[in-house]
């Protein structure tokens, strides 16, 4: 499918195609200990897009998901969501880290419905419902286990289920398979890929793994530089229901225009 | 019992070896019992003063028993305080390591001019001895929570309240736990420094008793239900643990087993 490979497009060209903005980003700028760390960052998010930003590390893509999730203040330049300021839709956004952050001392069936905990005056989700998700993530017969008992795999997908449960339409996924060993972080891949039709929400994906971007997200932004910006966007017309890691082998075009792209960023000299 | 031997059985040969070492070494060189009594003496005076030495025993217990409650109170509350910010934290970790620098010994007349001959000043150099480790161990439990774990509660909405109640607590109940099983250890002997100096009762007023009328082999018998007590303090406390640790104990197993019930599912995960 080599009408498949990505619309190569400037960096200036950032928002989606036909869908109205959900997330508009607009000349976000942060500085740290006063270095310039990201410097005008603009974007669009549609609903239920999900859109990877790949980078080196350091670079400042957490921080970006941190600006984004109001973990850190924003300092310059503006986010909307749905056209209005984003800090009164703080709840809209969902941030996930690398590690799970699990509590040790609840079972899984309390860690995934920790939203609904805090929130006792709020309808909430009913048992049944959670315990048909648990079952659809992959976490039956481990409900009322303590979750040191769960792998990797599932202990992130628990994650998952959690962030699922609370009212986000935005999820903030800071790489979110990176600690998981090359199989697993597959496997997660591929679960990924086939829940996204179900999933609902809008998702940034920082990551550093291109194969990765390629095979989840509908649009690639590469992030590089100090300060960084985004030097260039990919689209990818292939829609998630017919991708698969086979499909991946036929996008090594893509992905060698990312790693150039990278790569005459300085992303191998560091 | 058989579990214990297994676990410990080196440990209980080489305590049977020095009191056989003892045993044999008074026989041996003939040293004098108000100087240093045999074991098999000592055990033998402790059965057969079991009555007054169980007695004196239930007003020590009580003493630290009061003294270990009111300094978990003491040390949740000043914990707590100095969670609340960096400043805070400091200044109350200064003048808790300066209040450990005050000798309970030297205190305890002072006390008691203060507060009396009866139980309370012995109460108040339990506190002063014990609330400092339980004190210590929580206020780094409460700190134990990732600035992950903080934004990611925060991100779902989580009160100040709740940060407290659903994760910094329950992170910090094995560290307060920790603290506790060294300070009921503590608190015997604490309560028996608070007994030395003035009481009509207690395992310290009996152990000065004995030893003004040079009955070394009481003042053994006390020394050894002494660390007896100390002892079983601290088995208390791991009990209370295997009890009540957030998620791992007993109680919060049982719980977990009847919600699972109550579903229909299995609460233990498939192997």
């Amino acid at each position: 499918m080599s009408n498949a490979l990505a619309s190569k497009s400037s960096a200036q060209n950032l928002t989606p195609a036909k869908h109205l903005a959900q997330v508009e980003v607009r000349d976000l700028s942060i500085a740290y200990d006063g270095e310039v760390i990201l410097k005008d960052l603009s974007f669009d998010l549609a609903a239920q897009e999900f859109v990877a930003i790949i980078g080196p590390s350091g670079v400042g893509k957490s921080t970006l998901l941190k600006i984004l999730a109001s973990i850190l203040p924003l300092e310059a330049g503006h986010v909307r969501f749905e056209g209005e300021d984003y800090s009164r839709h703080k709840s809209a956004f969902a941030y996930m880290p690398q590690s799970d952050l699990l509590f040790p001392w609840m079972t899984v069936y309390d860690n995934v419905r920790l939203y609904d905990q805090l929130h006792p005056g709020q309808k909430g989700h009913s048992k049944e419902e959670i315990l048909k998700l648990l079952q659809r993530f992959g976490l039956d017969g481990y409900e009322f286990a303590l979750v040191d008992t769960l792998s990797g795999g599932m202990r992130q997908r628990a994650a998952f289920l959690r962030t699922l449960l609370c009212p986000a339409q935005v999820f903030l996924l800071d790489e979110p398979f990176a600690a998981l060993d090359v199989i697993t972080r597959n496997r997660m891949q591929e679960w990924l890929l086939g829940l996204r039709q179900e999933l609902q929400r809008s998702i940034i994906m920082v990551t550093h793994d291109l194969e990765e971007a390629i095979l989840l997200a509908d649009r690639i932004l590469v992030l590089e530089g100090r300060p960084a910006h985004f030097v260039s966007s990919y689209s990818i017309p292939t829609p998630p229901d017919q991708r698969s890691r086979d499909w991946l082998f036929s996008q090594s075009e893509l992905k060698r225009q990312l790693y150039q792209k990278l790569a005459e960023n300085n992303y191998f000299k560091a | 019992m058989k579990k214990f031997l297994e676990r410990n059985h080196i440990m209980v040969l080489i305590l049977l070896g020095l009191f056989l070492l003892w045993e044999l070494a008074c026989t041996w060189s003939q040293v004098p019992s108000y100087v240093l009594p045999k074991p098999s003496k000592i055990f033998l005076t402790l059965g057969q003063n079991l009555g007054p030495l169980l007695e004196h025993s239930w007003v020590t217990l009580l003493e630290s028993f009061i003294g270990i409650l009111i300094s978990v109170a003491l040390a949740i509350f000043l914990a707590l305080f100095m969670d609340l910010n960096q400043t805070l934290r400091q200044t109350l970790h200064s003048l808790l390591v300066i209040s450990q620098c005050i000798p309970s010994l030297v205190l305890a007349p002072l006390l008691m001019i203060w507060l009396g001959f009866g139980m309370a000043p012995k109460i108040v150099v339990v506190v002063l001895m014990c609330f400092y480790p339980i004190t210590v161990n929580f206020a780094e439990g409460l700190q134990k929570l990732s600035q992950d774990s903080l934004d990611l509660l925060h991100s779902f909405g989580a009160s100040q309240l709740q940060i407290y109640r659903v994760a910094k607590i329950p992170a910090a109940i094995p560290y307060l736990f920790s603290g506790l099983r060294v300070a009921a250890t503590y608190s015997i002997s604490a309560a028996v420094i608070g007994e030395w100096l003035s009481s009509q009762a207690g395992l310290g007023y009996y152990m000065i008793r004995v030893s003004n009328t040079y009955q070394l082999d009481k003042v053994f018998a006390c020394l050894f239900l002494i660390i007896f007590w100390s002892l079983v303090m601290n088995g208390l406390v791991a009990l209370m643990r295997l009890l009540w640790e957030p998620g791992l104990g007993y109680i919060a197993r049982s719980r977990h087993r009847r919600e699972a019930k109550a579903l229909g599912l299995n609460s233990s995960p498939k192997p």
